[in-house]
């Protein structure tokens, strides 16, 4: 499951559907709306896959996970540009590898683990995301983005269930982001210049040359 | 090894890729404006704390889904400083076992 469907957090849950006799079709659409976030990842993704081939995009989707996304857009935004090997380690190498490997553990030693708490085996995926989330706050806008998200999200959650809490907080918290005024948030990058590419991760556009003399002429 | 599980992968595969691959096999992301590529830049910190949040927040109890606060509040807390301090997720995370290991050991909830 963890190489055909590699979803997380979706795994652990499908499981617990099958053991409660859940019928396929609600498996399939409690999956989905489980992985509905992935639609904004994907989103996110694209500028920066501009000009790649279809196969490789198709192949990228495949590994896009939480992990494979905040990694690979947080070292985008670092080099200013799509960088290949970078996603590619980020989702193989960082994340499908270990995520089967452990998966097999799992199956093998899981027996053997009578109460994962006791080993703070719980707090590792909130803290990982909470840890992702920080590598890609660069100022105000995603600071209140990813505030907006966890209150939304939670809120969200107690009215209805944690799966529709996360999309909420997905969908909502960067609206939070965006009531951020430009000014205060510093972004004031032309759009394709260095400076954008590090405050907004979108990445160099053609024709960003002229963007870039503009920049360098006002740093001398 | 049982290989009951495979239909119940391929039918996951079936509704888990078409979300992770609309964005990125879609042309016409290309041509959105400045303001929603602004908006999608946002959307990995708030799902990201989104899920963390709702994780150690939010617990099942009798049928309905409650507000929590307990030991994995810490435990996240701590690996948030850590990481913004150090930008080390790998010591975050190993901080945030061990206080949860600790504060288990003491008998906190």
């Amino acid at each position: 499951m963890s190489v055909i469907a590699f979803a997380g957090a979706a795994q652990f849950a499908a499981v617990g559907y099958v053991a409660a006799g859940l019928s396929w079709p609600a498996i399939g659409l409690l999956t989905f709306l489980l992985n509905a976030r992935h639609i904004l990842y994907s989103a996110a993704l694209a500028p920066w896959f501009r000009g790649r081939s279809f196969v490789e995009r198709a192949v990228a989707a495949h590994l896009l996970t939480d992990e494979a996304f905040a990694l690979s857009i947080a070292h985008f935004r670092r080099v200013g540009r799509f960088d290949a090997i970078g996603y590619w380690y980020g989702a193989i190498v960082t994340t499908l590898i270990p995520w089967n490997v452990a998966t097999f553990a799992g199956v093998m030693l899981g027996d053997a683990i009578v109460n994962p708490q006791r080993l703070g085996i719980d707090v590792i995926s909130p803290a990982a995301m909470g840890g992702l989330a920080i590598g890609l706050i660069s100022g105000r806008r995603e600071l209140a983005a990813a505030f907006g998200g966890a209150a939304i999200g939670v809120a969200a959650s107690l009215v209805s269930s944690p799966t529709v809490g996360i999309i909420a907080g997905g969908l909502f918290g960067p609206l939070v982001g965006l009531l951020i005024p430009p000014a205060q948030a510093r972004e004031v990058a032309t759009i394709g210049s260095p400076e954008s590419a590090g405050r907004y991760g979108v990445p160099r556009t053609p024709g960003s040359a002229t963007s870039d003399a503009r920049h360098e002429d006002r740093s001398r | 090894m049982s290989t009951d599980l495979v239909p119940l992968a391929v039918l996951m595969f079936a509704v888990t890729y078409p979300s992770r691959a609309i964005g990125l096999l879609n042309p016409a992301i290309d041509r959105l404006p400045r303001r929603a590529l602004e908006y999608l830049q946002l959307v990995g910190p708030a799902v990201l704390a989104a899920l963390a949040a709702t994780q150690v927040m939010v617990a099942p109890r009798d049928d309905r889904w409650v507000f929590v606060v307990g030991l994995p509040w810490l435990s996240v807390l701590a690996c948030l400083v850590i990481v913004a301090w150090r930008r080390s997720l790998f010591v975050g995370l190993a901080a945030a076992v061990a206080i949860a290991i600790a504060g288990r050991a003491a008998g906190l909830p």
